[in-house]
């Protein structure tokens, strides 16, 4: 069996009387990227928000590496080799490139007093890594200032930092161009090359279809499906299975009470 | 993912291109990478407070050359200074973080009062003085938890903190002073409140103070994390970083620099007074600000706060040394708070 990083188990999360997810699991396993897809407001984001620790379920069991945990965090999550790119990209925007690339993880010297020389020349070799090529750029300058497809690669460039085993993306590509887009599918296989694991949101089925071996439909907080590419042959079928999701036809309403 | 929008770098130049600005951007060095103006833009807040400093000093200098150049009416504001000092700085780490703490004139009042107590019943000093922090700090803790654990508004809950701690003060003392006409004679007098060569030694230890303040806001982990707390709470939650403890924290070091503050107080009259700290809730705010910290939290600068605070200092001492009656004194605080608010909204971009 190979190695599963991550297992969500009968995961439940309501705010108030809105239940966001309602009995979910889900697993990662070492290499492999998994392609999260749903609608607007099917619990994607609240549930990859639950693997990162942002978030806590209000029920359900969280097992690493085979090991249940408790008390699941933010700051436990990245320990475990957790990476998180949020969809609202988490950056503090009055600080500095290199800030945000270590805040909560800084390379620390005696005292707990910054390496800032190290952090700087780390945060500009990523930058170099990702194609920061600007030379308008250094890693003193303040995230405010940049563009939302730059910002993005800040945040991408944080959760590559630490080589971790999966790296979670919530809709990576959104707001960005075609040759950005690109540049960010070439990361994707960079990593499964690498033998890290990916999970993947994203709302374009085609792309989501292309870099994934596995897929996970999610539906108004419920899984609808489990589905590998090989079984499921083509991204038009994945389509079909989505726009069926949304909009029942009769036919198949019946057949599913049957 | 580039992020360069565009791959010819000339076309990114200022549009008023001289030979230097081509030669530059061909070398692949922007003006980023000058040490110089990186250093420039990195203090901006606090240049701008020392240039309010400078402009305030020529105005009284030229008002009064004579009473301006003789050193009395300096040392008159450095007396008093590191006091005000001691709280401001620790006010800047709570303003980054995205609160205020309103508090800190009763924990100075409270911690120089269990400062006064222990000397007076026969303790050294020092022992006064770590009394005195501890109180701080436990202070400092409480108003901390009422804010971060019980999620109460930082502006009131402090402000009530205050007034009820001075009402302790109040109902206990009934409004009695405490002499201590034997503390010039102890250790710790010398140590920290002796003058040599007319230079008070409290100067010394603010000068180390506000140096080591300054590294931990800039260069140490903690101050990292205050700044992106008070920049963006969720993002700083998402990276593992413990907003509340962060939070609790630097209400904890508001308590301890009150401590210091309150003792500081007791040493220059030997005296502790029932209403010590009162007056220096409105001026230690001003001087947060005048000084360059953003009232919206995530940016501020320990060293702008402290040239703040001289510059308020001084505008009382100044007002009178030119020559003017005391009822001047409250308009010029005003004017040079929005004259220095002014220039830094200049100064600082807000990104969002
Ligand atoms: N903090 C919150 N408070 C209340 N309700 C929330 C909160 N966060 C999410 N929800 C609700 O939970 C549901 C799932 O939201 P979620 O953000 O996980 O959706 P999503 O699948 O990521 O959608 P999208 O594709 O639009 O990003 C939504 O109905 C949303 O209104
Ligand atoms: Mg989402």
């Amino acid at each position: 069996m190979t190695d599963r990083i991550i297992e969500l188990r009968d995961i439940r999360k309501s705010y108030g009387q809105v239940y966001a997810l309602g009995g979910v699991d889900l697993h990662v396993d070492q290499g492999e990227v998994v392609g999260l897809v749903g609608d607007n407001g099917a619990g994607k984001s609240t549930l990859i928000k639950i693997l990162a620790g942002a978030v806590r379920p209000t029920s359900g069991e969280i097992l690493v590496r085979g090991r249940p945990v408790h008390g699941w965090d933010a700051a436990q999550s990245r320990a475990a080799g957790i990476e998180t790119v949020f969809q609202d990209r988490a950056l503090a925007v009055q600080q500095s490139i290199t800030w945000n690339i270590f805040m909560g993880r800084e390379i620390t010297g005696p005292f707990g007093f910054l390496r800032a020389g190290k952090q700087r020349e780390e945060a500009s070799r990523l930058m170099r890594e990702i194609g920061f090529t600007s030379k308008v750029f250094g890693p003193d300058s303040i995230v405010g200032q940049l563009s939302g497809g730059e910002r993005q690669g800040v945040a991408i460039a944080r959760a590559i930092y630490n080589r971790s085993d999966l790296i979670i993306l919530d809709e990576p590509t959104t707001a960005l161009s075609l040759t950005e887009t690109a540049k960010v599918f070439h990361f994707v296989e960079q990593a499964r090359a690498a033998g890290r694991s990916i999970l993947f949101i994203g709302h374009n089925i085609h792309h989501v279809y292309d870099i994934s071996d596995r897929f996970v439909v999610l539906d108004r907080g419920r899984v609808a499906s489990q589905i590998t590419k090989a079984e499921l042959g083509s991204a038009d079928a994945l389509v079909r299975f989505m726009e069926e999701l949304a909009h029942p036809s009769p036919k198949t309403e019946k057949a599913g009470k049957a | 993912m580039s992020l360069n929008p565009t791959d010819d770098p000339v076309s990114q130049a200022p549009q008023k291109l001289d030979a230097n600005a081509v030669r530059r951007v061909a070398e692949g060095r922007h003006a980023d990478q000058s040490p110089l103006r990186r250093f420039l833009r990195a203090n901006r807040p606090a240049l701008g407070a020392l240039a309010v400093a400078v402009l305030m000093l020529l105005i009284f200098l030229i008002g009064d050359p004579t009473v301006f150049t003789s050193w009395n009416v300096y040392r008159a504001v450095l007396i008093g200074l590191p006091v005000v000092i001691f709280v401001v700085v620790p006010l800047v780490f709570v303003v980054t973080v995205g609160e205020i703490d309103l508090s800190f004139p009763a924990t100075i009042g409270m911690t120089g009062w269990v400062f006064a107590l222990i000397v007076q019943a026969g303790f050294d000093p020092f022992l006064g003085l770590l009394g005195a922090m501890v109180t701080g700090v436990g202070l400092g803790f409480c108003v901390g938890w009422l804010v971060v654990y019980a999620n109460l508004s930082s502006l009131i809950a402090t402000l009530g903190m205050n007034f009820m701690l001075r009402g302790l003060i109040q109902i206990r003392t009934e409004g009695k002073s405490i002499a201590l006409p034997n503390l010039p004679d102890s250790l710790a007098y010398r140590i920290f409140a002796d003058q040599y060569l007319g230079i008070p030694v409290s100067v010394f230890w603010i000068v180390i103070f506000v140096a080591v303040c300054s590294l931990i806001y800039n260069r140490h982990r903690f101050g990292l994390r205050v700044h992106v707390v008070g920049d963006n709470p969720d993002a700083a939650q998402q990276m593992g970083i413990n907003v509340r403890r962060v939070r609790l924290l630097t209400f904890a070091f508001v308590g301890f620099g009150a401590s210091l503050a309150g003792v500081f107080a007791v040493f220059i009259n030997y005296t502790w007074w029932p209403t010590s700290g009162e007056s220096y809730l409105l001026p230690g705010l001003a001087s947060v600000f005048v000084g360059g910290t953003a009232p919206w939290g995530g940016i501020g600068t320990v060293i702008g706060s402290a040239i703040g605070a001289f510059t308020v200092s001084f505008i009382q001492t100044g007002v009178v040394g030119v020559g003017l009656s005391g009822f001047y004194v409250q308009f010029f605080y005003g004017l040079i708070i929005i004259l220095s608010l002014l220039g830094h909204r200049w100064n600082q971009i807000r990104y969002r």
